[in-house]
């Protein structure tokens, strides 16, 4: 098996690319670090000097706006120098190969990338590619990973519920294409959590979902049976080949959030969405904007945390020991 | 003047010999085993103690690359990696540019290798014209111009009509029709084994069933047509077990598997290793024990390389992006050598599928190395041990992810009608 080129030699996280594989301190620190730059925000003087003098690119191959703009004022706060770049309208679109774009973008003395695309492993190549000195961030590859929502999701959890766990934990949609899901998944059972389940159509659970660590649910008001949170994710239709959903409105009648199917959980259940959302598509208007939605919180939160991870692995926060999970058993 | 190979364990599994063995050869043809005949001059003698000799492999299915992807490789190139590896009849797929569906094509190709003599090349032609799966070729006039068989490659032929209609064509002339069974809307845009890998690394999958509705589809139509068929480069245990039973029950089908398939599973993929980025996929571990096994049963009668070499860009890409396809022809052997040793197959057995195994799904004479046959000859050393490294490929790909693997047997000589070409 290739080599996981997140960690260096030593087993130290040196590139953020998945949450499979680091082990639950390293969570844990990166969680309690973004504590304390959660009060940044509210500070006259909003910058810490982590990574002063530092280059950031933020490099996104698929559009996004809450990422991206959260990650430029993540760097911009730890005092790095951020350059923003949409590759798709530049040199990409001109012929030229992703490696060729980081590689021209490196020779610009650039310290740490933060690349999202469509494709699933395109973090990884980039790493396995770039000089050792530089660093990756993947903000979403295709369907694989997308670590720092996880990592603020678990955080968002945790602000609200203490810890993450024994909490039982639902996710609900279009787990098949959701990078998001898989990033959670990781991240809730190195956490602790008591039971994650996946709840969507078969057409939208991928083949063995259940080796990943949860359990398959198809019918929403069992899914939703006395958990603690409830994680909808969006219908990722640009990501859909050939129909798997015959209808929106039969989706949300069967998986849509409402305030009816939310009863089924614990009293106290929060909801989670990764964003943007489909008011009426997964999520009713009135669960969105409701008491129990944490969807404005999740993006607050998710500056502290991307603050966190980049402190993280530019080395401005050491865990104990190496960050590589104890191995278990493959296959 | 002759050539006398002396000493040498020869193993010809079409003659069930496997003993050792002096092999006399004159004029480019075995003339006589052990006992030089009469008026025998010996110009050189081959040394052969401790090594096997046997018949020149013969690869069922390798891209050469040449016409239309010349930057990849070429027929030059790709001849000469086969002939360092023992290899000297290979077979290639259609699907060049322009494809191989009239005489011409198949005659330039022929010839190319004639002129650079490094091996023996076999075109199978295309089964409709331009590979578009619509309208039938010439197959007639492609037999005529040395075409071995017909095939869609990897292009598929949705319409069942066409595809009905070109297997009863070709039945007509008894030509073999090679099949790369599989369902399109199934297989989608897919690139990894749909179960635990893709899934874990999101990768785009291609479920079994795009393989077996496939296979079921032309099994049944093959049923009804009585045309020759041959199976290539089954990947799922399932397939296997169908292609039995039609043997079975009388169907003349036959089917082959890729090295690669018989050693790598889905697994192997790691974080995203586009090496092993292969169609079919690689699938589980469950189906690489029922490919191996289908070979001990005799369901699957012979391994092929599936070459498929690449320039370096092809596989510098996110792996959905990546070219499928290995560069496979050095490793044929030591991956066929590796069934050996792991306790899989005798040598007799593992030469067979490399030598007369694909010469009768061909239906060249080739092969063998009885007195009269041409002397095409493969010489290793089945004891030295080495590891595979990147200086070592004589092919322009270097696209294997076997790069590192230790290995146990390695071709020391090649002969192609009684000449020493490696």
């Amino acid at each position: 098996m290739t080599a996981d080129i997140q960690f260096d030699a030593d087993g130290n996280l040196r590139h953020f690319l998945t949450i499979e594989g680091l082990k639950r301190d390293t969570l844990l620190n990166i969680l309690d670090t973004a504590e304390t730059f959660i009060s940044f925000g509210e500070r006259e003087i909003r910058k810490a000097p982590l990574l002063r003098g530092k280059t950031v690119v933020n490099l996104f191959f698929e559009s996004s706006t809450r990422t991206r703009t959260t990650f430029e004022i993540a760097a911009k706060r730890l005092s790095a120098d951020v350059i923003n770049l949409n590759p798709e309208k530049l040199s990409t679109s001109k012929g030229e190969t992703l490696l060729d774009t980081v590689n021209n973008l490196e020779a610009m003395h650039t310290d740490l990338f933060v690349v999202r695309h469509s494709y699933s492993g395109t973090a990884y190549l980039i790493a396995k590619h770039v000089p050792p000195h530089v660093r990756i961030i993947n903000a979403g590859d295709g369907r694989h990973a997308h670590p720092t929502q996880a990592m603020l999701d678990m955080f968002t959890i945790r602000q609200h519920k203490g810890s993450v766990e024994n909490l039982r934990v639902a996710i609900v949609g279009d787990i098949l294409h959701s990078r998001v899901a898989r990033s959670q998944i990781h991240a809730l059972n190195t956490l602790g959590a008591s039971e994650v389940r996946v709840v969507a159509p078969r057409t939208l659970l991928p083949t063995g979902v259940e080796r990943l660590g949860v359990h398959p649910y198809t019918d929403m008001a069992h899914g939703l049976d006395g958990v603690d949170v409830v994680i909808m994710l969006r219908l990722q239709w640009e990501r859909m080949e050939g129909q798997l959903i015959p209808s929106e409105q039969e989706f949300f009648s069967l998986y849509g959030l409402t305030e009816e199917k939310l009863a089924n959980a614990k009293e106290d259940a929060v909801v989670l969405h990764p964003g943007p959302i489909n008011r009426g598509l997964e999520i009713a208007s009135s669960v969105a904007d409701g008491p129990r939605s944490l969807i404005l919180p999740q993006v607050t939160n998710g500056i502290a945390v991307r603050m966190a991870v980049m402190a993280k692995i530019m080395g401005g926060v050491q865990t104990v020991g190496s960050d590589v999970a104890p191995r278990r058993r493959k296959q | 003047m002759g050539l006398v190979i002396k000493g040498g364990r020869l193993i010809d599994p079409a003659n069930q010999i496997d003993a050792r063995h002096d092999l006399y050869i004159k004029d480019g043809f075995v003339v006589a085993i052990d006992i030089a005949p009469n008026g025998f001059k010996a110009g050189d003698n081959l040394d052969a103690n401790g090594k096997i000799v046997c018949p020149g492999l013969i690869d069922l299915r390798a891209r050469l690359r040449e016409p239309g992807q010349e930057y990849k490789a070429t027929i030059e190139s790709e001849t000469r990696a086969a002939a360092s590896a023992g290899i000297t009849t290979l077979s290639c797929p259609p699907d060049t540019n322009p494809v191989v569906d009239t005489p011409a094509m198949a005659q330039m190709i022929q010839q190319r290798a004639w002129q650079i003599g490094s091996s023996f090349v076999h075109p199978v032609g295309a089964l409709t014209r331009g590979l578009e799966g619509k309208q039938l070729t010439d197959m007639a006039a492609l037999e005529e111009a040395g075409c071995v068989g017909v095939s869609n490659a990897l292009q598929p032929v949705d319409d069942t009509l066409v595809m009905r209609r070109a297997l009863q064509y070709a039945a007509t002339f008894g030509l073999t029709v090679h099949l790369h069974s599989r369902d399109h809307w199934l297989q989608g845009n897919g690139c990894a084994h749909e179960g635990e890998v893709s899934t874990r690394l999101g990768l785009p999958a291609i479920p079994e069933a795009a393989e077996t509705v496939g296979v079921a589809r032309d099994l049944a139509l093959i049923e009804q047509t009585g045309a020759y068929a041959h199976f290539c480069q089954l990947s799922c245990g399932r397939s296997v077990d169908m292609v039995a039973s039609a043997q079975t029950t009388g169907l003349s089908v036959t089917a082959d598997v890729t090295a690669h398939h018989l050693h790598l599973t889905e697994h192997d993929i790691g974080f995203f290793n586009s090496q092993c980025h292969v169609l079919p996929p690689l699938r589980s571990q469950r189906d690489c024990d029922r490919l191996r096994q289908g070979l001990v049963d005799g369901t699957i009668t012979a391994i092929c390389s599936d070459h498929q070499p690449h320039e370096l860009d092809a596989k510098l890409a996110p792996f959905s992006e990546s070219e499928p396809g290995i560069s496979g022809l050095e490793t044929l052997l030591p991956l066929t050598l590796k069934l050996v040793d792991d306790g899989l197959l005798d040598m007799g057995t593992a030469l067979k599928l490399l030598t007369s195994g694909p010469a009768s799904i061909l239906g060249i004479d080739a092969g063998q190395l009885g007195v009269g046959a041409t002397a095409d000859v493969c010489i290793f050393d089945p004891d030295m041990q080495w590891t595979l490294s990147e200086k070592d490929l004589q092919s322009r790909g270097h696209n294997t992810p076997f790069l590192g693997w230790p290995f146990r047997g390695r071709v020391t000589h090649t002969l192609i009608g009684g000449q020493v070409v490696f």
